[in-house]
C-alpha cells in the first residue's frame, strides 16, 4: 500500500469525571477512544460507523487537533501532529478541514456566503483580495453553486445547498483530508444522493481524502473504500467496504447490517435484534466490550479482551469467535 | 367493501400570510383511506405537506393555517364538523400521535407515571390501583424493564430509545384505533431503531391499531407499511400497496426516490433527482414536479394531471401512463 496520508496509532482519549464540591477530584475516566489504530491513504475514504457514544466524534476531534489525545500518535505526512505548536498547527489545520452534520448551525447566519468562504483563506493564506475572490468563485463552482451566491446569506439556501457551502468552505484552503461528521444525516433522502455524488466527484477530481463518519451503513458503504466499525471506543472490525458488506465477521457488525433497513419490501433479512442499549464508556464491560449484548458470547469473552487480528488480507476483526 | 377507519377526501390546508395576500398551499387536495389495523406510509421530502396533513387530521394546526376544503371521516364521523370539545375527547382516546423528538413530547417536570397515566385517567376514567396497573401494563408492553419502579422516574433518567418507547406507551394509553407516528425513529441509533420498529409491529398485532408512518426514509416504509402514499408539493402523486410501488413505480418522482437510496454492497452511481422542491406559495403551472422530471413533456408544463386509477388501489398523478395508453 502507498504511504498513508494520515496514520493514527493506539490513539486514546480519556475524559476525567470529577466529583466533590470544592476539591474536585478525578475519580473516574470516560474512555471515549481507547486504543484506535487506522490509516487513510491519499484519495481514499475511510468510513467510521458505530452508534452514538461509541467515540466516532471524539476520534474526529482528535484528528482535527481540537482535542489533545491522552496517548497515541497521529502522523500526517510523516509529521506527528500531537506535538505540533502554533505555526505548524495552523499549517496542519489548513490541510485538514471538517464538514459537520447540521448545516443550519455550522454556518453563521450573520455572514454572507462570500465571507464564510473567504474566512479560511484570510486566516490560512496570504492571497490578495482579488485572489481570495477568485478562489471563492472557484470553490463555489466546484460544489455546483452559482457565482452570485456570495452576496446571499445562509438562510436563503436549502439544507442541501447549505451543506454544499460547508463543503466549499472545507475545500477553500485546498485541504488534503476532510473529516465528514455525519454530513448527510440531517438531509432528506433525495438530497443525500446529491451530496454523496458530489463528494465522490470531488474526490475523483481533487484526490482529497475523507474520513466519513456516519451511522447509516448503506451511505457509508457507498462512499467509503474501507470501513472501520467502532464500539465503545474501540475498532471491532475494519475491512474493505465491499468485503465488509459481503461478509461481516464481528457479531456487532452483523447486527448493524441486520438493523439497516431493507431497500425493498421483499428483501428478507435474518434479523439480529440486539438486546439492551450501548453501555456508557464510563464503566465499559470487562473483556470484549460487546459481550453483554453479543448473541454468541462465550464464557472467556468477559475475561480478556480479544485483540484486533488480520483474519483475511486487509480484514481485521477483534472477536474470539472468528 | 368494509368502510375504512379513516377516509381523507380532497383535504386542502393552506397557510395564509400578509393579511391573506399570500397563500402557501401546504396540503392541496389530498385523498387517501386507511383500514383498521393497516399501516400507511406517508413519504416525501421536507416541506411537502406530510406533517400538515397529519395536523389537519388531528385539528391541531398552528395559527395562520386553515383547512379550506375537504373532509376527514374517522370511524364514520366527520372530524371537520366536530367542536373543539369533542375533538379533545377524540384525541388521545381514538387517535394518538408519536412525534419525532421524545424529549420535546415528554414534560421534564412530570414523572413517567403522570404522563403515561393521563390519557387513561381522562378518557378511560381509571383511578388509583386500576390506573397504576394499567400504566405498569403499558410500560411492560413497550418493554421498559422493572416498570413498577421506573414509572416514578423522570424523562431525563431514561435513554433516548426508552423515552421514545414511553411516548409510545402514552399514545397507547387511551386505547386508540389510529396512531400517527411522525418520523418516530429519526433521532434513534440503527440498532435501537430496529428494536423500536419491531416493537411497534408487535403492538399493532396485539392491539389491532392502525398506523400512519410519516417518514422520508423509504427503508422504513419497505419494512413497516402495507400501503404507501408519496407526497410532493402538497399532493399525493402516487399511492398503492408497498409491493406495487416498489416493483412498478408509475410516477417519475417515486422512481427517483427509490433509486436515490444507496444499497448495501453496491457502489453503482446513485440517481439524484435534479433541482429542488417548488415554492408552495408560487407553484409552477401544470404538474408541480415537471421542472425536475426527466420524462417531462410539453403537456406537463401546461395541464395538471388528474389522479388516475391504474389497478386495484394503485393511483398516480402523472400524464405518462395516460400518454402511453393513447400511443399504445
Amino acid at each position: 500500500m502507498a504511504d498513508p496520508l494520515l496514520e493514527a496509532r493506539d490513539l486514546t482519549k480519556y475524559f476525567p469525571v470529577k466529583a466533590g464540591l470544592v476539591f474536585r477530584r478525578v475519580n473516574q475516566w470516560i474512555r471515549a477512544v481507547d486504543g484506535v489504530t487506522f490509516s487513510i491513504a491519499a484519495g481514499e475514504t475511510l468510513g467510521l460507523v458505530g452508534e452514538s457514544g461509541c467515540g466516532k466524534t471524539t476520534t474526529a476531534k482528535l484528528i482535527l487537533a481540537q482535542e489533545a489525545a491522552t496517548s497515541g500518535v497521529i502522523r500526517f505526512r510523516d509529521q506527528d501532529i500531537t506535538a505540533l505548536q502554533k505555526r505548524d498547527l495552523m499549517d496542519y489545520r489548513k490541510s485538514v478541514q471538517v464538514v459537520f452534520q447540521d448545516p443550519y448551525s455550522s454556518l453563521s447566519p450573520r455572514m454572507r456566503v462570500g465571507e464564510i468562504l473567504a474566512e479560511p483563506l484570510e486566516i490560512h493564506t496570504s492571497l490578495s483580495r482579488a485572489g481570495i475572490r477568485a478562489r471563492v468563485g472557484e470553490v463555489l463552482e466546484l460544489v455546483g453553486l452559482p457565482a452570485d451566491s456570495v452576496r446571499l446569506f445562509p438562510h436563503e439556501f436549502s439544507g442541501g445547498q447549505r451543506q454544499r457551502i460547508a463543503i466549499a468552505r472545507a475545500l477553500a484552503t485546498e485541504a488534503r483530508l476532510i473529516v465528514l461528521d455525519e454530513p448527510v444525516s440531517a438531509l432528506d433522502v433525495s438530497i443525500r444522493a446529491h451530496i454523496i455524488t458530489l463528494l465522490e466527484d470531488l474526490q475523483q477530481t481533487l484526490g482529497v481524502s475523507y474520513l466519513f463518519i456516519g451511522h447509516d451503513l448503506a451511505a457509508v458503504a457507498h462512499i467509503s473504500h474501507r470501513i472501520a466499525v467502532m464500539y465503545l471506543g474501540k475498532i471491532v472490525e475494519m475491512a474493505d467496504s465491499l468485503d465488509l458488506c459481503a461478509q461481516p465477521l464481528h457479531p456487532y457488525t452483523k447486527a448493524l447490517f441486520a438493523a439497516s433497513l431493507p431497500s425493498h419490501p421483499d428483501e428478507e433479512k435474518d434479523e439480529i435484534v440486539l438486546s439492551g442499549e450501548v453501555p456508557t464508556a464510563l464503566n465499559p464491560p470487562s473483556g470484549c466490550h460487546f459481550h453483554p449484548r453479543c448473541p454468541i458470547a462465550m464464557p472467556h469473552c468477559s475475561g480478556e479482551e480479544p485483540p484486533l487480528t488480520e483474519v483475511a488480507p486487509n480484514h481485521w476483526v477483534a472477536c474470539y469467535a472468528v | 367493501m368494509p368502510t375504512p377507519l379513516l377516509q381523507v377526501d380532497n383535504l386542502r390546508t393552506h397557510f395564509f400570510g400578509f393579511r391573506g395576500q399570500r397563500a402557501v398551499k401546504a396540503v392541496d387536495g389530498v385523498s387517501f383511506s386507511l383500514e383498521a389495523g393497516q399501516t400507511l406510509g406517508l413519504v416525501g421530502e421536507s416541506g411537502c405537506g406530510k406533517t400538515t396533513t397529519c395536523h389537519s387530521i388531528f385539528r391541531i394546526l398552528p395559527p395562520g393555517a386553515e383547512v379550506i376544503g375537504g373532509s376527514v371521516t374517522f370511524a364514520g364521523e366527520d372530524l371537520m364538523q366536530k367542536s373543539p370539545r369533542d375533538m379533545r375527547r377524540i384525541r388521545g382516546r381514538d387517535m394518538a400521535m408519536i412525534l419525532q423528538d421524545p424529549m420535546a413530547s415528554l414534560n421534564p417536570l412530570f414523572t413517567i407515571f403522570d404522563q403515561v397515566a393521563e390519557p387513561a385517567y381522562f378518557h378511560l376514567g381509571l383511578r388509583r390501583q386500576n390506573l397504576r396497573s394499567r400504566v405498569a401494563e403499558l410500560l411492560h408492553m413497550v418493554r421498559i424493564p422493572s416498570p413498577d419502579t421506573r414509572m416514578h422516574e423522570y424523562p431525563h433518567q431514561m435513554s433516548g430509545g426508552m423515552r421514545q418507547r414511553i411516548v409510545g406507551a402514552t399514545a397507547l394509553a387511551g386505547g386508540p384505533k389510529l396512531i400517527i407516528a411522525d418520523e418516530p425513529t429519526t433521532n434513534l441509533d440503527v440498532t435501537i431503531q430496529l428494536q423500536y420498529l419491531n416493537l411497534l409491529k408487535d403492538l399493532q398485532r396485539q392491539t389491532g391499531v392502525a398506523l400512519i408512518f410519516v417518514t422520508h426514509d423509504l427503508g422504513i416504509v419497505a419494512k413497516m407499511c402495507d400501503r404507501v402514499a408519496v407526497m410532493y408539493a402538497g399532493k399525493i402523486v402516487e399511492q398503492g400497496s408497498v409491493r406495487t410501488i416498489y416493483n412498478h413505480p408509475q410516477h417519475p418522482y417515486t422512481e427517483g426516490l427509490i433509486k436515490s437510496v444507496p444499497r448495501i454492497g453496491s457502489k453503482s452511481d446513485l440517481y439524484a433527482i435534479p433541482g429542488q422542491p417548488p415554492d408552495l406559495a408560487n407553484l409552477p403551472p401544470g404538474c408541480a414536479f415537471a421542472p425536475r422530471c426527466r420524462e417531462v413533456m410539453a403537456l406537463c408544463c401546461r395541464d395538471e394531471p388528474e389522479e388516475i386509477v391504474l389497478a386495484d388501489g394503485h393511483r398516480s398523478r402523472c400524464w405518462l401512463p395516460v400518454q402511453e395508453g393513447i400511443d399504445g
